[in-house]
């Protein structure tokens, strides 16, 4: 069990990869297909993405920043209403 | 400071406002096509994250070895700027990827280091959060590793074979891809410093706050 336990963390760190890892069979003809371009990826929705999650993320940290800010500004405003600190 | 953020905000929003319009004149990359625009928000984002991870060292630097709780401040300000950007900068890279390289993400040295940058930051702010007291000076250790890492960053393309493109790309760029970039990039860079300047404004209020409940 020790040895097997041993190979396996051996195979691991060796990176060998396991059986169901194995390359499927050699490809023994070719099949053509009509509708190739259909396969291709389109590059709009990639970028419109990229583009999407910049404004996202620059517009959450916005929003997150005005609520903090806001919060600090409050706490400040209740402490100064509640009068001078003792021994002043 | 505070006189300088609405200015600062409202000309980067004039500029992002002008940008799609700029990026959409610009000509198309030969080899990657259309996905290659990605380039205008992906570089300037790591641009304005190296700078403000360089800031949060020196910041954090400062305040180890003078004991600044002005530098303190700027550094845990900036650490979050950087974060917020290197977020954006591994959002948009893997989308660019998909279609120039096939795959999402690929385990060159320029991806992986930047990525572990971006652990080192967020590292960097959980101290900060649940570091308890005393946190601080770990944490400007830590800011001091992240800076360390900026330069392996930038010329990690140019050292080990990745997939990634060099560094050489940026200076060679072409008349109109030139232009958009550096006003994507001046863009990025106001929107950086008035996000700075806000955040910073929160480390001050709240600073203020501690004083006034330790005075009481």
């Amino acid at each position: 069990m020790r040895r097997m336990l041993a190979a396996a963390l051996l195979a691991t760190t060796l990176g060998i990869p396991p059986v169901s890892a194995q390359p499927r069979p050699a490809q023994e003809e070719f099949v053509p297909v009509t509708d190739a371009e259909t396969e291709q990826l389109p590059a709009a929705p990639l970028v419109m993405s990229a583009y999407a999650v910049a404004w996202l993320l620059i517009f959450m940290y916005l929003w997150s920043l005005g609520r903090r800010l806001s919060r600090v500004e409050r706490e400040l405003d209740e402490l100064g209403q509640r009068g001078t600190p003792k021994g002043r | 400071m505070r006189a300088l953020f609405l200015p600062t905000i409202l000309l980067a929003a004039v500029m992002f406002v002008a940008a799609p319009w700029l990026i959409d004149g610009a000509p198309t990359e030969s080899t990657m096509g259309f996905v290659q625009k990605i380039f205008y928000f992906h570089v300037p984002s790591w641009m304005v994250m190296f700078s403000a991870v360089f800031l949060c060292g020196i910041a954090g630097a400062i305040h180890l070895f003078k004991r600044s709780a002005a530098a303190d401040r700027v550094a845990a300000a900036s650490a979050e700027i950087a974060a917020v950007f290197g977020i954006i900068g591994l959002i948009t890279g893997p989308l660019w990827a998909r279609k120039a390289w096939g795959v999402w993400w690929q385990w060159d040295a320029r991806l992986t280091s930047a990525l572990i940058l971006e652990l080192i930051l967020i590292a960097y702010l959980l101290l900060r959060r649940y570091g308890g007291p005393g946190s601080e000076k770990l944490a400007s250790g830590v800011a001091l590793f992240g800076m360390a890492n900026v330069p392996f960053v930038y010329w990690s393309v140019n050292v080990w074979r990745t997939v990634h493109p060099k560094t050489t790309v940026v200076p060679s760029l072409g008349p109109g891809m030139r232009g958009t970039f550096w006003w994507c990039s001046l863009a990025f860079v106001l929107l950086g410093g008035a996000l700075l300047a806000a955040r910073l404004r929160i480390e001050r209020l709240r600073a203020r706050v501690d004083e006034l409940y330790l005075e009481r």
